[in-house]
């Protein structure tokens, strides 16, 4: 079944705590990665591999440099997911 | 800025190592004559001819936050423990530029490694054969890259005047920390951040030295493994860990007020040009470092009261070392207690210099030199060259100006000695 927004923000949410160590209530929808998350751009390829991996989702590297916040993440993976 | 021949101290110091997690516990531990040897539990040794290792007393995942143990390789995990605790311990409370103490363009990191991160290698190539391309870490080559420590602890700092990482296997730390007395003296830098680490506890190592025979197989007691100088040694056993230290000139010490434990008097350096992995037997190589140390500092063979040896626990290498002193320091090898640390941490490969250079540095400000262990029956060339081993327990060290040496050598044929001296 797919995700909800609301699930793609908390799973992202976790990641980008297991990955950079930012707090969950941190990651919003308006959060830039590498502005405000502390995601850097190798740590944004884990972000990315552990979402594909979380949500049955490809997101080709080509994809990646357009998903600057939360926000694009999300609706790239509600528009994609499997 | 012209070249100089400034005196370098050393104001901080700091060690993670099988027997604690920083430089007080650990010179307790080998106060204490503890050995930090233990069996390797993990199933992967199960059936490998070495089991036994010095492994880390304090896991660096307890100390450093979790994205950042993610994104270093152990070594590098080592490297940053130790020199956070190295700077601090010299009274540095920011890092260069956030305060008038240091510029950063004055500020080096030397730290070496005499593998790199070989695990991280090993690791993620596990991870490309059972999970595939797309699993593998995007932080594999800043992880496994032999620059990594030296490069993170220079983020850490803010440091721009250089940083370096020597390599030559087991006399890497040792190196490393000769080249940041240099950059001192020649006026490249004022404050160096230097030492060694090393993480290379995984099977592949563990059985590629094995198959050298330069290890022991001493499984079935491991605190009796490592047993330099005793006739019934049977090779090294591997450690991990990192020992830093902060080396200043002295008018930059003096400048802020830094308390300094004492003065890194310079180096010896010399290569065998025998064999790529067997020590020299006469200690040629190793006589011709500790004449070059003679000749270029002004260390008197009368002074030195204590030497932190190479000593892995390897039959020929602790013989051809008590050899070349011999030959160097004359008679005057008679009043240096010996201590072979490594009969306690195990050998920490290019960590083992750091360390070391932390040890002999202890040594010097308690006036106390660290025991050796396991010498049940001392090898009679040791007597023979008029060497005098600390065995049982620690020894005090005379009071007064005095000396200490801290050799270390490395596959390949590297010989460094650094003198150090009370102030």
């Amino acid at each position: 079944m797919a995700a909800t927004q609301e699930e793609i923000v908390d799973g992202l949410a976790e990641i980008v705590n297991e990955i950079a160590g930012i707090p969950v209530e941190d990651v919003q929808l308006d959060k830039s990665f590498t502005d405000d998350l502390d995601v850097d751009s190798l740590s944004m390829v884990e972000v990315v591999v552990a979402a594909e991996e979380r949500f049955d989702v490809k997101i080709p590297d080509e994809d990646v440099k357009n998903l600057k916040t939360v926000g694009d993440a999300t609706s790239y993976i509600l528009k994609h997911q499997g | 800025m012209s070249p100089t021949n400034r005196t370098v101290v050393v104001t901080g110091i700091g060690a993670t190592t099988p027997l604690g997690g920083d430089a007080a516990s650990t010179w307790e531990g080998l106060i204490a004559g503890r050995s930090g040897v233990r069996p390797l539990d993990d199933e992967r040794y199960a059936d490998l001819p070495v089991r036994i290792a010095a492994q880390i007393a304090v896991e660096p995942a307890e100390v450093l936050p979790r994205p950042l143990v993610r994104k270093l390789d152990r070594s590098a995990q080592f490297a940053l423990i130790a020199a956070r605790e190295a700077w601090a311990d010299a009274g540095y409370t920011a890092m260069a530029g956030e305060d008038e103490q240091i510029s950063p363009e004055r500020l080096g990191t030397v730290i070496a490694s005499g593998i790199g991160g070989v695990t991280t290698l090993l690791d993620q190539y596990d991870v490309l054969k059972e999970k595939g391309a797309r699993r593998v870490s995007p932080h594999t080559v800043p992880m496994l890259m032999p620059n990594s420590p030296s490069a993170n602890v220079g983020l850490e700092v803010n440091a721009r005047a250089g940083v370096h990482t020597p390599v030559s296997a087991c006399a890497s730390g040792a190196e490393a920390i000769g080249y940041a007395v240099e950059m001192i003296r020649t006026g490249r830098a004022d404050v160096v951040v230097a030492g060694g680490t090393e993480a290379a506890i995984h099977p592949l190592p563990v059985v590629a030295f094995a198959n050298m025979m330069a290890m022991s197989k001493n499984n079935d007691e491991p605190e009796k493994a490592s047993r330099p100088y005793d006739t019934g040694r049977d090779g090294f056993v591997l450690g991990e860990g990192a020992g830093v230290v902060v080396l200043e000139s002295a008018e930059h010490a003096a400048a802020r007020g830094a308390s300094v434990y004492c003065e890194v008097l310079g180096q010896g350096l010399s290569a065998d040009s025998h064999h790529i992995a067997q020590p020299e037997p006469t200690g040629r190589g190793i006589a011709a470092a500790l004449q070059h140390l003679m000749d270029d500092t002004d260390l008197k063979p009368s002074e030195v009261v204590h030497l932190n040896a190479h000593a892995t626990s390897t039959p020929q290498g602790d013989i051809a070392e008590v050899k070349a002193l011999r030959q160097i320091l004359g008679e005057d090898l008679e009043h240096v207690a010996i201590s072979a640390t490594k009969s306690m941490t195990g050998h920490l490969l290019g960590g083992a210099g750091g360390i070391e250079t932390v040890a002999t540095v202890l040594a010097l400000k308690h006036r106390k030199a660290p025991p050796t262990l396991n010498v049940d029956e001392l090898d009679p060339a040791i007597t023979e060259a008029g060497a005098d081993v600390v065995r049982g327990e620690a020894r005090e060290l005379p009071e007064g100006t005095v000396a200490a040496i801290n050799n270390s050598f490395g596959f390949g044929g590297h010989n460094v000695v650094l003198a150090f001296r009370t102030v």
